[in-house]
């Protein structure tokens, strides 16, 4: 990716489509390999159906704002959904490699370690989707009406969210587990990012239904790009428009943090250098 | 007699351990016990948002709802300082093979590795769930009375051996399957959901919640003793289900011990 930079994109974009498949397959056997791993990991996303329980016992006096019991049941369904699907774990393998060195021999390879990392993550991208798909039929069965199903143009939208979410996530990821280079607690300032999209992604509560001020400030945060934009188009809580306008937004966002996870590798790769000795 | 004097040193020597530990990392402990402070204030956020659209959810008013969850932080606080940090303890040692070192010492093994390790500067994490519970009392306009306060700690010991048995069945599990550092991130996000009245829960999830994982007992009948509004004999149930559980874990251990094959051979 360094090379791209310097402008030998063509010969480097072919170098990487060509170990891709490979790399892609030994993801694969990784996953497989650590499956009980994958479904603890799957149980911890328990949240949201809390959450679920909570607002349906709210909702059941009536509803709250535009959200009935059968919104918060499809809203809470799809945030699992979109969760367990954009989900990874590049921060925990970074921090992991930068800390006990174990970088070092990765950086040998003719392959940048994000693309190689990259091809590690969405590995397992299938396989979580096969483990969702009977959340979907729950959702088709609850709110197949708000899904759309018979909106191409919205249905393009909410895959393209979900695929820019999961590219957004694995950048700043990446620029978080880079940071190990520099401080010890790289995980724990990942753990206050968490904190934060709990609450300004709408994982916790939806968004709409937080103060205005907060909801409006969410807009220009990332958070939301993650998890609360591509569920709210998923069941139908945003005109097509805007949801063409959101994934702009989210667009950038995405154009930004790779900018920065390129120059902070790059700088970190340095110190990492002297790491090493 | 002499026995009891014995594990009480052990005790101390393993907390000393602990501290010079933490005194060594203080930056990064001192940063957990501010993360934890965070986390509180998010932990209240849906609280605040649901109670600022009904006056009441499933029976409860909002002081009420407060209680619950100032209780469940202060249980959550006494997990991450005591009872996570030792359950990490194990768990890398069982994948490393240095359980075995714990293993060949003279005292009982469960006593080793539950007082393996502690966080002290969770105490920060606690002081702050005390402050919620008052707050929460304040609003209501009473202290709990005496009584109650009385069954109110009963129970908090009832949830502590409800908390250690729990964990302890989980140590168990990861002497089977080796591969899960995962586990504790699991244990913690089902305790989650015990910041809620039980009766937030319908069906399947409320029978998990009061069964098999025991939160009900954990959080809400404390709770509900602190509000005066706990029945004889529901306080009964959680006091012998408190014991079950510890008898069965016990067991459970025993047996999964005699099971442990090392990493190394």
């Amino acid at each position: 990716m360094n090379r791209l930079l310097r402008g030998e994109g063509l010969r480097t974009v072919r170098h990487v489509l060509r170990a891709y498949p490979a790399l892609l397959r030994v993801g694969l056997a990784d996953m497989f390999a650590y499956r009980a791993e994958l479904v603890v990991w799957l149980l911890t996303m328990n949240m949201p159906l809390v959450m679920m329980a909570l607002w349906t016992a709210v909702a059941k006096s009536g509803p709250v704002g535009r959200f009935g019991q059968r919104e918060f049941v499809a809203y809470y369904l799809g945030m699992l959904l979109v969760r367990i699907i954009t989900g990874s774990w590049l921060v925990w393998e970074l921090t992991m490699e930068i800390r006990n060195g174990t970088l070092a021999p990765r950086l040998l390879r003719p392959i940048h370690p994000l693309w190689a990392h990259s091809a590690m993550q969405l590995a397992a991208v299938p396989l979580r989707a096969i483990l969702v798909s009977p959340l979907v039929l729950v959702l088709y069965f609850t709110a197949g009406e708000r899904l759309p199903l018979h909106e191409p143009a919205r249905l393009a939208i909410v895959v393209a969210a979900i695929a820019g979410a999961w590219i957004l996530l694995f950048l700043i990821m990446a620029i978080i587990g880079t940071l190990a280079a520099y401080v010890e607690s790289a995980l724990s300032i990942f753990d206050v990012w968490l904190g934060a999209q709990a609450v300004l992604s709408g994982y916790l509560v939806p968004l709409e239904l937080l103060p205005p001020w907060v909801a409006r400030t969410a807009r220009y945060l990332p958070f939301r790009y993650i998890l609360g934009f591509p569920v709210e188009t998923l069941i139908g809580l945003e005109s097509t428009t805007s949801a063409l306008h959101d994934l702009g937004v989210q667009a950038l966002f995405i154009a930004g943090s790779l900018v920065v996870t390129l120059a902070l590798w790059r700088a970190a790769l340095k110190r990492f250098a002297a790491f090493g000795g | 007699m002499r026995r009891l004097r014995h594990y009480a040193r052990l005790l101390a020597v393993q907390m000393r351990t602990s501290l010079t530990l933490a005194v060594q990392y203080r930056f990064d402990f001192f940063l957990e016990g501010a993360l934890a402070l965070f986390w509180l204030a998010i932990t209240l956020i849906p609280l605040l948002v649901v109670y600022s659209r009904r006056e009441s959810v499933a029976g409860w008013s909002f002081p009420e709802a407060l209680v619950v969850v100032g209780w469940f932080s202060v249980l959550k606080s006494v997990l991450d300082g005591g009872v996570t940090p030792s359950l990490n303890f194990v768990v890398e040692g069982v994948r490393k093979g240095t359980l075995d070192f714990v293993l060949l010492k003279p005292a009982d093994a469960q006593f080793l590795v539950s007082t393996a390790r502690f966080e002290p500067w969770r105490i920060l994490d606690f002081l702050g769930s005390i402050a919620v519970l008052v707050y929460a009392f304040h609003r209501l306009g009473h202290a709990p009375r005496a009584g109650d306060l009385m069954v109110g700690l009963a129970l908090f010991g009832v949830a502590l051996i409800l908390l250690y048995s729990l964990w302890i069945l989980v140590v168990s599990v990861s002497f089977r399957v080796v591969k899960v550092d995962n586990l504790s991130y699991l244990f913690i996000s089902i305790f989650d959901a015990g910041r809620w009245p039980i009766d937030v829960f319908k069906g399947a999830l409320r029978l998990i919640f009061t069964v098999v994982f025991p939160l009900a007992l954990m959080t809400t009948y404390p709770a509900q003793a602190l509000l005066g509004k706990l029945t004889s004999a529901h306080a009964l149930l959680a006091g012998t289900g408190g014991l079950a559980f510890a008898a069965i874990a016990r067991f459970v251990w025993k047996r999964a011990l005699r099971a442990y094959t090392s990493a190394s051979s």
